[in-house]
């Protein structure tokens, strides 16, 4: 019984949102290898299942599955009531749904933008609100999004990418700047290049880490508390440099 | 502020279900759970409360003034009913001491209300901050255990609201069995919402009471058995910290009721005023602050220097004998207000195990040396002594108790869970028994060592006739009684 509780021995319970691969597959091994309760959701229900009961084998914490797709906007009220039900508690919120179709430098197509907009950014608004209003209320609680170095600038390559990680960016700010008074701790992490799927539609990788130092570093800012973390940290020197690059001088570069 | 989702059914209520979310402690703060808090004042408020956990899918547990240590009235994520607004006393009869309350009815508002009259509730708890409910569904003891019994003992009758909204009247002559499992039965069984006690004659608003100073545990035990038999209260305080031939040294209080005709004016000492616990020290200091000064006393040393002083203090007292009120001497816990904060952000729980007397000695010396050993020692340690009584769920027993202190933090918890694990083989060898409004550690296989198969049976099956959705819970019964 998952929301059985012994008061001297408390089990920390997370939530993490596309749990199926990548990172958040990653993110939701480590965890409970650290003892967390994990609801773990994703679409792809079968991929899902298999991370679960890999993670359960090492233990001593617990994943379960829960199918769902984040653009089921209209659910998701509904399924974070029953989720926190059935883990008797909620310590963590992990948003790591994310999505990066190939787009050429010519191209736009509003399906692919929309379809980013609604993974990224959307769907990650739906989840954290209910979870900003548990933990407003619980004066307690983490929420951990993960959005990417590509949010820091809009560039060439990916105009609606970058738009969607940049708003979600300043929409954990926000809700960092709302909620840091009422005790709750909210993280951005900002990875740069995580060998996950993502990675096959980049043209040109460096500095790449897997999935699971990734999920160690999230894992660090979690404990530590951190408010913007860059995963491997080296990007933070990237994002700064990325910051002062001067308008006319990024208008001219390709990448 | 009016939320137009409120007043629509369905879902709804659960939003307005989120409205009433609110992080409930434990008594001791060493654990808490999200519940969604209802405090009705009514019956049909009850129902209501019944019906719209019903309709979400929660369950609930019941709550009263919220003192028991762990987590018997917490209810994570699901909806927790705080009684302790209805607290009307519904019938008063001062010549036969019988009276009539709501179970949110604070032992402090019940012997304000009869005390004028003669009367003293036949059992208090160490605070006046519990609710009558509250001390029945736990079935609570005071320092007259052995001679009284546990206020189970003093209830004539009561009406108990089930979860399908029913009420159900039970006496030991009607509905006996769910009569000995509700009380006593941590609000598994249903809803208390009247209760009919039988208080005590008294003839002044003073006790007679005396000290005593036990240089070991040997001693300790005498005075209470010479004792026994010629007091109405005693209750024993233990250095847990004092090793070797001075171990379970402490100091003792025994009190006794005063005869008719021994106080000269019992119509004033009986009255509020003449019982009122003064909130300065020596009429100056606020008591309010005094538990910011005992903060950082609040470790091994602070507290091994505090009980060793406490000790000798009693020494020099030793025998000394004096007239104490009521309420001076019952409410020790009320004494400094606040005092549990001193503990700091971690909290405290409480230990309380019961153990045959002829057992008890040689128990008693074995945990006091298991919890020095593993450098825990507890910092405020009560003992106590009990009778057995016929409820189903019964922590009472021919015997002492002793209860623990442990002060929490996080580096502690896991070494604590371990000395309790310990502890709990030495209860179980002695026979020994627990009691859940204490309780932070017990787990399911103790819970079925000590009460024993054939009583979880009975209970179980009683809960299944009175509560057959199972939708009364608490942390505490997931915790010790759900596979």
């Amino acid at each position: 019984m998952l929301n059985r509780k012994r008061p001297l021995e408390p089990q920390p319970r997370a939530i993490v949102i596309g749990a199926s691969s990548g990172i958040g597959a990653a993110l939701t091994r480590k965890l409970v290898a650290e003892g967390y309760i994990v609801a773990a959701l994703a679409r792809r229900v079968e991929k899902l299942e298999m991370v679960c009961a890999t993670a359960n084998g090492a233990g001593p914490g617990h994943a379960i599955p829960y199918e769902h797709n984040v653009t089921d906007y209209e659910t998701i009220p509904a399924l974070f009531q029953s989720i926190t039900r059935d883990l008797g508690g909620l310590d963590v919120i992990a948003y790591v749904a994310g999505m990066q179709p190939p787009v050429a430098l010519n191209e736009y197509n509003f399906e692919k933008d929309e379809a980013m907009v609604k993974v990224n950014m959307l769907g990650a608004i739906a989840w954290l609100n209910e979870a900003a209003m548990r933990f407003e209320r619980a004066e307690a609680g983490h929420i951990l999004g993960v959005s990417s170095i590509a949010g820091d600038r809009g560039r060439v390559g990916s105009p609606v990418y970058n738009a969607s990680k940049a708003g979600l960016n300043t929409y954990l700010e926000a809700l960092r700047n709302r909620l840091s008074r009422h005790g709750v701790t909210v993280t951005t992490i900002k990875p740069g290049f995580v060998d996950t799927v993502l990675l096959e539609n980049a043209p040109k990788t460096f500095w790449v880490v897997s999935t699971d130092e990734a999920a160690a570093q999230i894992y660090r800012a979690l404990r530590w508390k951190l408010q913007t973390v860059y995963v491997p940290l080296r990007w933070a020197l990237v994002g700064l440099v990325l910051h002062h690059i001067p308008s006319f001088v990024f208008r001219r570069l390709s990448f | 502020m009016m939320n137009v989702k409120d007043i629509e059914v369905g879902e709804g209520t659960a939003v307005s279900l989120q409205n009433h979310l609110e992080r409930v402690w434990s008594w001791g703060g060493a654990s808490s759970g999200l519940c969604h808090v209802y405090r009705p004042t009514t019956l049909e408020g009850v129902r209501g409360v019944f019906e719209l956990a019903y309709a979400n899918g929660r369950t609930v547990g019941l709550k009263g003034g919220g003192n028991s240590y762990g987590d018997a009235f917490t209810n994570s994520e699901n909806v927790v009913l705080d009684l302790s607004r209805m607290t009307r006393i519904l019938d008063w009869n001062p010549e036969t001491g019988v009276v009539h309350v709501e179970p949110g009815v604070t032992i402090e508002k019940l012997w304000q209300y009869v005390l004028g009259d003669g009367w003293w509730p036949p059992v208090v708890t160490g605070t006046m901050k519990t609710t009558v409910g509250g001390c029945a569904g736990m079935n609570v003891h005071g320092k007259n255990g052995w001679q009284v019994g546990p206020i189970g003992d003093h209830i004539l009758s009561f009406e108990m609201m089930l979860p399908s909204g029913e009420i159900l009247l039970c006496s030991r002559e009607e509905n006996a069995d769910v009569f000995h499992a509700a009380i006593g039965g941590f609000g598994m069984l249903g809803v208390f919402t009247g209760i009919i006690l039988q208080m005590k004659r008294v003839y002044s608003g003073y006790l007679d009471v005396r000290t005593g100073a036990p240089a070991n545990l040997g001693e300790m035990f005498s005075f209470f058995e010479e004792n026994l038999d010629r007091s109405n209260y005693i209750v024993g305080w233990i250095d847990a910290f004092a090793k070797g031939d001075a171990l379970g040294r402490g100091d003792a209080h025994l009190a006794n009721y005063l005869p008719p005709g021994a106080d000269p004016n019992p119509q004033e000492s009986l009255s509020l005023d003449h019982q009122n616990i003064a909130d300065t020290l020596f009429g100056l200091f606020p008591k309010s602050a005094m538990w910011m000064f005992m903060r950082p006393l609040m470790n091994n040393l602070g507290t091994s220097l505090v009980n060793t002083a406490k000790y000798y203090a009693g020494r020099m007292g030793n025998g000394k004998q004096y007239r104490q009120t009521h309420a001076a001497f019952h409410f020790l816990l009320d004494y400094v207000p606040q005092w549990k904060r001193s503990y700091g952000a971690g909290g405290l729980i409480q230990y309380q195990p019961f153990i045959p007397k002829e057992n008890a000695r040689e128990a008693f010396a074995e945990m006091l040396r298991t919890c020095q050993k593993h450098d825990l020692p507890n910092y405020l340690t009560v003992f106590k002594r009990h009778r057995p009584d016929d409820f189903l769920m019964s922590h009472g027993l021919d015997g002492y108790s002793l209860a623990m202190d442990f002060l929490i933090t996080d580096g502690r918890r896991p070494t604590l869970a371990a000395l309790a694990k310990e502890l709990d083989a030495i209860v179980l060898a002695a026979n020994g028994r627990f009691y859940f409004a204490k309780d932070s550690t017990l787990r399911p296989e103790v819970a079925r060592a000590f009460l024993g198969a054939e009583a979880i049976e009975q209970f179980t099956a009683l809960k299944a006739r009175c509560d057959p959705d199972n939708l009364l819970q608490t942390d505490l019964w997931r915790r010790l009684f759900v596979e």
